[in-house]
């Protein structure tokens, strides 16, 4: 009886030990995998700021990042070696300007024309779009359907603190993250375009009425988040297996889904949603039982908050007028 | 009223027609048979989305769950009852599927028109999306519905007469209950949500019908594609599934009924005649979509052009 007990608190003490070295791993996995979710939900949640649409294409900027680095990387290999940090660097930043210009162009060509039509036509507009690159890209003369390994751009080697192992991918996906939410906080908050950004998203009207040119915010807009979409794509990429054109679905999809547990159109709220669905789903799937309900915990979450906080975690919730 | 009498005889020899061609179906190239069969199916999930996506004004994305509910609940009572129950009640089965099909269908509707309540536009739509990806994710980890891999072996009871003829009661029903009284309120929810509310019509009552009623016909052409496909899996109904419903209720028009029937038919047909043009298809869906919003957002077959005239200002 009592070698029983004793063995029954060795093993739990072990599998106390496990526990806790499986917690803090997954804690780092989870706040990588928010961090990526967060920098997809800025781009919706700022689009949402200024037009008030979910911009769905954006989850296809998100893949078209990881595609142009998988293109750009082998030029850039010629004049910088890779893998290696000043080369991923570089390779990272076209990117970024790639996808802000195919943002940017998205915006002139499909939704500009029709901002001052009724939600629901530019919506479908938006499903359309992300349809269309969507497709385009699978088609054989563009990308294929087919997976690709992606590059290495940066070495990540396994590290062990404290006898738990980590790999450093994740956490440089976490510093960048934070570089880059400082660099927006920058933007948003100091720089005369930022201060146009919010004053866009407070009031269109009383905004261009103050000198401010509208279309060149939101172009701007546009181009940021997709930027910030496609350091997203490529650091999710480093992650994944492999590439292939339906990779942004799923990662878009719970990115807006963090853009609107955080309140949708609030930036911290943005970040905190996808930081804390990140970890959620990390852990569910880390529970025997939920890991195959993976896929519907973000929408189950999503449809509580839109039960109970409509407005999002940090949102403030609106009247309408009439 | 009259227009309505007309429509009731209409159906009538709608129905008929359906029965003796039908009767007549065994003489058919099998595959034409299929194709038409898959049209009639496509008109009942077309103009059952209508409902919810045109007259209601709400945008529905999850009608591929509907179906898959109702799909899922007949392919599952026929397989259970086939062998104990005589081949000559074998249609009374297929009914009574189609029936409790239905059933748990609206009830997976009213269980998605309940958060509907405060939402609108996008966000209806993306928790729409959500719901069909949550049956979807549960069908495949039940393990009563075969998991991952689905049923297979369902009976054949799907025949031309049931397809077109449940086609003509779906179009009948909810045409009749658009241009009812009750039904206006449909339209006024579609028009103006505040205006409504303030004239007495309860906006969540009506959006939370049309999900109803456009889930029950969703799960009867589920049933009707479960025994005729005879295979069910999940992947069957993902999003993809939803948005080929949908295009067909941009292309003919939100809110016209009409339309929506010509509309339903042609992108039943139109992958079919040109199948070397697969790879295509979904690029020129796209594009259709993005130009109809531009140029004719009143859809492409604008039959009944009174309705709707001020909305876009």
């Amino acid at each position: 009886m009592v070698d029983k007990t004793i063995i029954f608190f060795q093993k739990s003490a072990f599998q106390f030990h496990l526990i806790l070295d499986s917690f803090f791993q997954q804690l780092i996995n989870g706040l990588a995998l928010g961090s990526i979710y967060g920098l997809i939900a800025l781009g919706y949640t700022m689009v949402y700021g200024v037009l008030r649409f979910i911009n769905f294409a954006h989850s296809d900027v998100l893949m078209l990042g990881a595609y142009a680095s998988f293109y750009l990387a082998p030029r850039v290999q010629m004049v910088v070696p890779l893998p290696g940090l000043p080369g991923a660097f570089i390779v990272m930043l076209l990117s970024a300007l790639i996808c802000a210009a195919i943002g940017m162009i998205i915006e002139f060509l499909a939704y500009r024309p029709l901002r001052s039509r009724p939600k629901l036509t530019v919506l479908i507009t938006a499903i359309g779009v992300s349809l269309f690159i969507e497709f385009t890209c699978q088609h054989k003369a563009v990308f294929g359907a087919t997976n690709r390994a992606f590059p290495k751009l940066i070495d990540f080697p396994n590290f062990t603190v404290l006898g738990l192992t980590f790999t450093s991918l994740n956490l440089i996906i976490v510093v960048v993250t934070a570089v880059l939410l400082a660099g927006m906080w920058f933007i948003v908050q100091k720089t005369k375009t930022g201060t146009a950004m919010r004053a866009v998203s407070f009031n269109q009207q009383a905004a261009a009425l103050m000198g401010i040119n509208i279309n060149r915010i939101i172009s701007f807009t546009f181009g940021l988040g997709s930027a910030l979409a496609a350091t997203a794509g490529i650091l999710y990429a480093l992650g994944a297996p492999a590439i292939e054109p339906l990779m942004g679905i799923q990662p878009g999809l719970r990115a807006f889904i963090a853009a609107v547990v955080g309140g949708i159109g609030n930036l911290q709220g943005a970040v905190v949603g996808g930081v804390l669905l990140g970890l959620l789903e990390t852990f569910a799937a880390g529970i025997p039982g939920l890991s195959t309900y993976r896929d519907a915990i973000a929408f189950a979450i999503l449809i509580l908050i839109l039960i109970f906080k409509p407005a999002g975690l940090l949102g403030k919730a609106t009247v309408e007028k009439v | 009223m009259k227009s309505l009498i007309a429509a009731k005889s209409w159906l009538l020899l709608g129905i008929v027609l359906a029965m003796v061609a039908s009767h007549y179906s065994a003489s058919f190239n099998r595959y034409d048979l299929g194709v038409w069969m898959d049209c009639g199916i496509n008109i009942i999930l077309a103009v059952s989305l209508n409902l919810i996506n045109g007259h209601t004004g709400q945008f529905s994305l999850g009608h591929a769950g509907f179906m898959s509910v109702g799909g899922y609940t007949a392919a599952k009572i026929s397989l259970v009852f086939s062998d104990s129950v005589p081949p000559e009640w074998h249609p009374l089965l297929l009914a009574a599927g189609m029936l409790i099909g239905g059933l748990t269908s609206a009830l997976a509707g009213l269980f998605v028109g309940i958060p509907s309540l405060r939402l609108r536009g996008d966000y209806l739509a993306i928790v729409t999306l959500g719901f069909g990806e949550i049956i979807r994710v549960v069908f495949q980890n039940t393990e009563a519905v075969g998991g991952a891999s689905g049923l297979s072996g369902i009976p054949k009871f799907t025949t031309l007469g049931w397809t077109f003829g449940l086609a003509l009661v779906t179009i009948y029903v909810i045409a009749s209950l658009v241009n009812s009284t009750y039904g206006r309120g449909f339209l006024a929810v579609s028009d103006d949500e505040v205006a409504a509310s303030s004239m007495g019509v309860n906006p969540t009552r009506y959006k939370v019908t049309a999900f109803v009623i456009g889930a029950f016909f969703a799960g009867i052409a589920g049933a009707l594609y479960a025994h005729h496909k005879q295979t069910l899996t999940p992947t069957q109904f993902d999003f993809m599934k939803s948005i080929d419903i949908v295009v067909m209720v941009i292309l003919g028009g939100m809110g016209r009924t009409g339309g929506v029937i010509l509309a339903a038919i042609i992108l039943t047909w139109l992958p079919e005649l040109l199948r070397g043009f697969s790879d295509y298809r979904m690029i020129v869906y796209s594009l259709l979509i993005i130009t109809l919003m531009m140029l004719r957002p009143q859809g492409l077959f604008t039959l009944n052009f009174k309705r709707k005239k001020g909305k876009e200002a």
